[in-house]
């Protein structure tokens, strides 16, 4: 994994997300997921070039149930984007470097 | 400022189809730059076990097959890049490509290897509820519907393959198919039939998903009786079928009715001089990995001798002054 994702659990998930100063672009994923490893080479770009006003975390759902249940992710990959810990975009589904930016942008 | 340099091939696509024609053009020295776009992996990615690819007697997951490929055409030089393609301009002897991020690449010729999207039934409620208990990714999705009771429509081998993977998590399956005959083949109806967990509803037609945040129930119609009635599930597989992903070159290339980039006999070659198609993007018949390989294969080999062998003279001539 990059560098520049961050890693978050169920355990950290108020710490790391919802407390966050900065935006955070949060990643629902699991290793079973096709779509999923698309798009995550994705996301380490976007979390390389913004590194400073956007955070990406990356939350396994298979060992992090908690956090998918508690915002209703029942399909992967789901991104949500957190501001000042509400979730104020969702995006379903693996899309492209520009296409992922060009919906977050009105947002950051 | 010099000017960007004219590639011989761009390709455009991430299946087998495009990583095959990325390998060959790779060891045939034309340093192929690839546009893997977001379908990166292509249909395989979202299937588990693939069973029936030669060479792989024990069987291979879809996305780590898919690895393999990226990983060869990696191993020859091929210039891979996630982007998305906007918009082509394929006349004359420079196409040119410009991606969504807004830049444009030029090459001699083109590959397009750009698959097929999942079908949606275009029903009330669909892509409302999408992500919210409609999918069509069983492989991605299924872990969410451990215990419960879930739907999966369609009557092709992928939704008897979602049906029977599905059983892993839910309480119970209903397959629900339009017809009552199957286009799956035999060895995945047979599979689905032998199921204990899944139930068959031939003849039934999807009026409507229903729900309001999440996936409560499935509104069909008996075919035959008409009488409609809800299935209360909370999840729903969407498994009907893909459509060529061809709206990128609408207008330009040739293509039949439904959408399919029309080829010149068997060979790769389309309606525009130097434009090349392969995979789902042409086959309406086969849609196998193995046969979108082989097209892959072909339209690589058919841009080779193309480049070295421009057919028209106006073609040849103004390649030549291209060429520098």
């Amino acid at each position: 994994m990059s560098a520049a994702t961050v890693v978050v659990t169920d355990d950290t998930f108020a710490e790391k997300v919802l407390a966050s100063s900065t935006p955070v672009l949060v990643d629902f994923w699991a290793t079973w997921c096709g779509p999923c490893r698309m798009v995550a080479p994705v996301l380490d770009e976007i979390a390389a070039d913004k590194a400073g006003t956007l955070v990406v975390a990356k939350v396994d759902v298979d060992t992090n149930p908690a956090a998918a249940r508690d915002y209703h992710v029942v399909s992967i990959p789901t991104l949500i984007l957190f501001k000042n810990g509400q979730p104020v975009k969702r995006i379903v589904g693996a899309k492209g470097k520009a296409a992922l930016l060009r919906e977050i942008a009105d947002e950051l | 400022m010099t000017s960007p340099p004219i590639h011989d091939v761009i390709i455009i696509g991430s299946g087998p189809a495009g990583y095959t024609a990325a390998i060959y053009t790779a060891r045939a020295q034309l340093a192929p730059l690839v546009f893997e776009g977001t379908s990166f992996g292509g249909a395989l990615m979202t299937t588990t076990e693939v069973e029936n690819f030669p060479g792989f007697r024990a069987g291979i997951n879809g996305p780590d097959l898919m690895e393999e490929m990226r990983e060869q055409a990696l191993r020859f030089g091929a210039d891979l890049q996630m982007e998305d393609v906007e918009s082509v301009s394929l006349d004359g002897p420079v196409k040119e490509v410009v991606t969504a991020g807004g830049d444009t690449h030029r090459a001699r010729s083109v590959i397009l290897a750009m698959g097929a999207a999942a079908r949606y039934l275009g029903v009330p409620g669909e892509q409302e509820l999408l992500g919210r208990g409609v999918s069509s990714c069983a492989t991605c999705d299924g872990f969410f519907f451990k215990g419960q009771d879930i739907a999966v429509i369609g009557g092709g081998d992928s939704a008897m393959e979602e049906a029977t993977f599905l059983t892993r998590f839910a309480r119970s399956v209903t397959l629900v198919h339009r017809r009552d005959e199957f286009r799956a083949s035999k060895i995945m109806l047979e599979r689905a039939r032998a199921d204990e967990k899944i139930t068959f509803r031939t003849n039934t037609a999807v009026v409507a998903v229903e729900g309001e945040t999440t996936v409560t129930g499935l509104r069909v119609r008996d075919a035959v009786s008409g009488a409609e009635s809800t299935l209360p599930v909370t999840g729903v597989f969407v498994a009907i079928g893909h459509d060529p992903r061809s709206q990128l070159v609408r207008d330009q290339v040739d293509m039949d009715a439904d959408g399919y980039v029309l080829v010149d006999g068997h060979g790769t070659a389309t309606s525009i001089a130097g434009v090349f198609a392969a995979g789902d993007l042409v086959d309406r018949t086969y849609r196998q990995a193995i046969t979108a390989a082989g097209s892959g294969c072909a339209a690589a080999i058919d841009a080779e001798r193309w480049l070295a062998h421009p057919h028209d003279a106006d073609t040849a001539a103004a390649l030549a002054g291209v060429r520098q």
